[in-house]
């Protein structure tokens, strides 16, 4: 027996020996660097102890600007993505023909480097000196304005940035969703139909109630996934998402490590808790909100 | 309301792209009496349940015609047609109660049609009643048992008052005591409301039990329909004859010479007006007569008691089905110690099918 | 009652909404290929055809694989391409060796404090990336691993998530299996690779399609641990590419890179669409 024990530690060894390095030594040092003041990541001295690292974050400029842009995107894309998701996942599920090549489509997003599709959208939206861009020309056609997309007003990138997020977390959500519209029961809808139940009654009565499980684990990991958004940004609008005013809660936290305004560990450490409990209470919140509403 | 089916066929695409299309069910013409309970029965794959789908416009038929009263419904959706239907599970809405179930179908009701609260929650009450569930209005269906289930479903198909009530294999989910009650049960409300009420089954015993008619089916041909005794005493064919009854019939190939029906080398029946040929002999369980000097020489293989009856058990050379099982009268002696036992038949439980076709073939003693 | 009209309404209706749905997956179908399609379009134009446009053309009758030269070699993309190749193999294999050993553990070993052990595993699920990996990065940097191959893999050469999979899939395999290999002398490790292994294969070609989706896509990692050129991935390598490569805003040549980065993983797409998306829908998320 010892040695069947003995033989099962070393079986684990190599994944605890990783986890223990980069996740849980990780974990518990990330709140010492947070309340570390003054740390010098080349001397790796630092002078006291306490909450200063979180003071300097909270007013600083460039997180308050991050904080507001998570915030927007996470408000925007969340429901966007979540209502066209449902909408198109029933489409997919009432009709046969082409339904399983209209699904692989659908989920060609998922598996694209998102850097790289990110710099297709970034030239379709952008205004050159050569060319106005695809985009604007489609605005112009039907009587609007150019805009700058990638380097214009505010409001004009935003929406840029909430198009390609909803464009990239759509092909989950709508795996996801069709499979749960798939395991309803044929017999419910046979019934409903000879009920004379109207289509958006057994949309509103019977498809929504069955799924709800599925839409609320969507929202809760869409706002997990929405908070921690940084890529998706580098891809759009370049490394420098402070200069484009357009930064995120992660984005800075890498920012602070890392770059030409990097060198601040404590910062960034500090950052990444805000960003954690903000995450935790949001997901909290949702759950309790889930808790009353799905009701099996 | 009387429904009237007219040649309706209904064929499916093949699965496989080359071959032939399936054909479902094969020109079904039948006039279902007002206020009757009907039964579909059939092996599995015989095309009821396709035919239950075509009478409450799931499906769209192929061709024929189907009538409820004088209003030809063929190609009317399901919710203009007035039927109510029971699943086989049920599908009862598990987000919603007893009462929320029952009043569902209510509350899609439209326009002119449209009921006042009040009404509804009355005729929700009454559909309750009928099935004997108003204690368990506020429970979710998980909360109930497979039978209060099935009181659920059957409120909730007639809470509108449907001219026609399809049931889909309506015991299949119970075990055998809710089973009995169940049928019972079923008989019950068609008798009170006198609604028109078709039901899907492959247990042969549940549709003779309870249907006032039965349609027998085999890969969507309509072999026999008519009142269950009929049926039973006067099976059209072999299949018929081997479908219905437990235990089953005992199938023996014999042969017809000169007014006399021979199995094997014994002569065990005068047939008059059958012409000379080979046939298949049925006998029923219940056609055995123990006798020292019958014409039907069987090796004794067992004897097993059943309390009121006893079943005996034997082999015949001439037998298709491996063992001769004959229902005996408890008080009757059988020689034991012997390894033979010797039956006469009697004429009426004895069927002759030609050993061709396997169509019945009539005849007189 | 007039059957009829009810009837030919109904059917009207039906068609309707049919034509509807057809139109609006047909129109999210294009949303999703247009940028597919616009980079494979752009990477065939010719430099000056391009910037001649002002108004793009959907279409090109000269079309050009200058760009795809010049990708490879105005730019180090051979290198970025074979650097990110290593680095998904590596933390590919390296990761199923790990996860494989420790599912077995669980799954098939009995041992004191194992319940123990995996409740702080799957605990360990719920930990956000972004908060290890500012200690990971000074690990890194501390042992001296920036720009080489073992500090971008050694921080992802473990899942909890797919240890979880893995070893909820060598459960299902019935006890009487074991037993039957003990009863004909089958060592433990060979139980493990000749039975457990090929039975749960689904379940590992599925693990490790997602992991080498994940690899071949990851930015933040490597752009933290690298700022050598020689040690970029696909991901890095594009930005670079954006921001310094090519000169004058190469629009064409960037997309022909884009094509380049962006093929291997549609290829593998195509050819297992359906285990890719029975993957993850049984629990991946992006991310």
């Amino acid at each position: 027996m010892m040695k069947k024990n003995w033989k099962a530690w070393l079986y684990l060894l190599p994944a605890i020996a990783f986890l223990g390095v980069f996740m849980v030594y990780p974990l518990v040092d990330v709140f010492v660097y947070s309340f570390e003041e003054g740390y010098n990541s080349a001397s790796q001295t630092f002078w006291g102890t306490g909450l200063y690292n979180y003071s300097y974050v909270l007013h600083d400029p460039y997180f308050l600007q991050a904080v507001k842009n998570t915030f927007i995107l996470v408000i925007i894309t969340v429901p966007v993505s979540t209502g066209l998701a449902l909408l198109i996942s029933v489409g997919l599920n009432s009709i046969k023909p082409l339904r399983e090549l209209y699904q692989t489509v659908f989920f060609l997003p998922y598996v694209t480097n998102t850097l790289a599709v990110g710099l297709v959208f970034m030239i379709l939206f952008k205004k050159t000196a050569y060319s106005d861009g695809m985009i604007n020309l489609l605005i112009n056609f039907f009587g609007g304005q150019s805009v700058d997309f990638i380097e214009g007003p505010y409001w004009a990138k935003m929406l840029v940035m909430c198009i390609y997020t909803v464009w990239v977390v759509m092909p989950f959500k709508i795996l996801i969703l069709t499979s749960a519209l798939a395991s309803v029961p044929q017999s419910y809808y046979n019934a409903a139909k000879i009920d004379g139940t109207s289509k958006w009654r057994t949309f509103t009565r019977i498809t929504l109630p069955m799924i709800s499980p599925m839409i609320f684990y969507l929202v809760i990991t869409g706002f997990i996934g929405a908070f921690k958004a940084y890529s998706d940004e580098v891809a759009i609008f370049g490394t420098n998402l402070n200069a484009a005013g357009m930064n995120t809660i992660v984005g800075y936290v890498y920012d602070m490590l890392y770059g030409d305004s990097g060198g601040y560990p404590s910062y960034a450490s500090a950052a990444a808790l805000i960003l954690f409990a903000i995450v935790l209470t949001i997901t909290v919140i949702n759950l309790m909100i889930s808790r009353k509403n799905v009701q099996y | 309301m009387k429904v009237v089916l007219q040649h309706l066929t209904k064929k499916f695409p093949s699965r496989s792209k080359k071959g032939e299309e399936v054909v479902a069910v094969s020109d079904f013409t039948f006039e279902i009496p007002d206020g009757k309970l009907i039964g579909l029965l059939g092996p599995s794959g015989c095309g009821k349940s396709t035919t239950l789908n075509l009478i409450c416009g799931l499906e769209a038929p192929t061709s024929g015609h189907i009538f409820f009263g004088e209003d030809n419904v063929t190609r009317l959706p399901p919710e203009n047609r007035g039927v109510g239907l029971v699943f086989q599970n049920y599908a009862l809405y598990p987000h919603l109660t007893v009462r929320q179930n029952i009043l569902f179908p209510l509350q899609n009701l439209k326009g002119s049609e449209k009921l006042s609260k009040q009404v509804m929650l009355e005729k929700a009450e009454e559909a309750a009643r009928l099935v004997q569930i108003e204690k368990l209005m506020d429970r979710k269906p998980s909360e109930l048992s497979g039978g209060q289930q099935q009181r659920v479903a059957i409120a909730r198909a007639l809470v509108k008052m449907p001219r026609v009530l399809l049931l889909d294999e309506p015991l299949s989910n119970l075990d055998a005591r809710l089973r009995l009650q169940t049928r019972e049960e079923i008989r019950r409300i068609q008798r009170e409301t006198g609604i028109t009420t078709i039901f899907v089954t492959h247990d042969q015993e549940e549709a003779m039990s309870i249907s006032d008619l039965i349609v027998v089916m085999k890969e969507g041909v309509v072999h026999q329909i008519g009142k269950p005794q009929e049926v039973y005493d006067e099976p059209c064919n072999l299949f018929v004859a081997k479908f219905l009854g437990t235990p089953p019939i005992n199938v023996f190939s014999g042969e017809v010479r000169g007014g006399v029906l021979y199995i094997g080398e014994d002569g065990v029946l005068n047939v008059k007006g059958v012409s000379d040929r080979k046939v298949y002999v049925g006998v029923r369980p219940e056609g055995f007569v123990l006798e020292a000097a019958g014409p039907l020489s069987c090796a004794l293989q067992a004897v097993e008691v059943m309390g009121r009856d006893r079943s005996v058990v034997s082999t015949h050379p001439a037998a298709v089905s491996e063992a001769i099982r004959a229902i005996i009268p408890s008080e009757e002696e059988i020689g034991i110690g012997s390894d033979s036992v010797r039956f006469a038949l009697k004429p009426a439980k004895v069927h002759l099918f030609d050993a061709a076709s396997e169509e019945r073939i009539p005849f007189e003693v | 009652m007039n059957y009829d009209k009810i009837e030919q309404a109904a059917r009207r209706r039906d068609r309707v909404r049919r034509t509807i749905t057809y139109l609006l997956l047909t129109l999210w179908a294009l949303i999703v290929l247009f940028p597919f399609y616009w980079m494979l379009l752009t990477s065939v134009k010719s430099y000056s055809a391009y910037n001649g446009e002002y108004v793009p053309s959907f279409f090109t009758l000269s079309p050009t694989l200058q760009n795809y030269v010049d990708a490879f070699t105005t730019v180090n993309l051979a290198r970025y391409f074979t650097n990110t190749i290593v680095f998904t193999l590596a933390t590919t294999a390296l990761m199923m060796v790990v996860i494989i050993f420790a599912a077995y553990a669980f799954a098939r070993l009995d041992f004191p404090g194992k319940n123990l052990v995996f409740a702080l595993f799957l605990s360990l699920m719920m930990i956000p990336s972004e908060l290890v990996i500012i200690t990971n990065f000074v690990t890194i940097t501390n042992w001296g691993m920036r720009n080489t191959f073992w500090g971008l893999i050694l921080p992802s050469v473990t899942s909890v998530f797919y240890i979880y999979l893995l070893k909820e899939n060598f459960e299902q395999i019935p006890e009487e299996l074991y037993k039957a290999a003990k009863v004909d002398g089958t060592s433990d490790l060979k139980y493990l690779f000749k039975v457990m292994l090929p039975i749960s294969q689904p379940t590992v070609v599925t693990i490790v399609i997602l992991k080498v989706i994940e690899c071949w896509n990851s930015y933040v990692w490597p752009r933290l641990i690298t700022d050598d050129e020689a040690y970029f991935l696909v991901s890095n390598g594009i930005q670079e590419i954006r921001e310094n490569g090519f000169g004058r805003e190469n629009i064409p040549a960037m997309m022909a890179a884009v094509v380049v980065i962006s093929v291997p993983l549609i290829i593998l797409f195509l050819v297992f669409h359906k285990k890719i998306m029975a993957g993850v829908s049984r629990g991946g998320t992006k991310g």
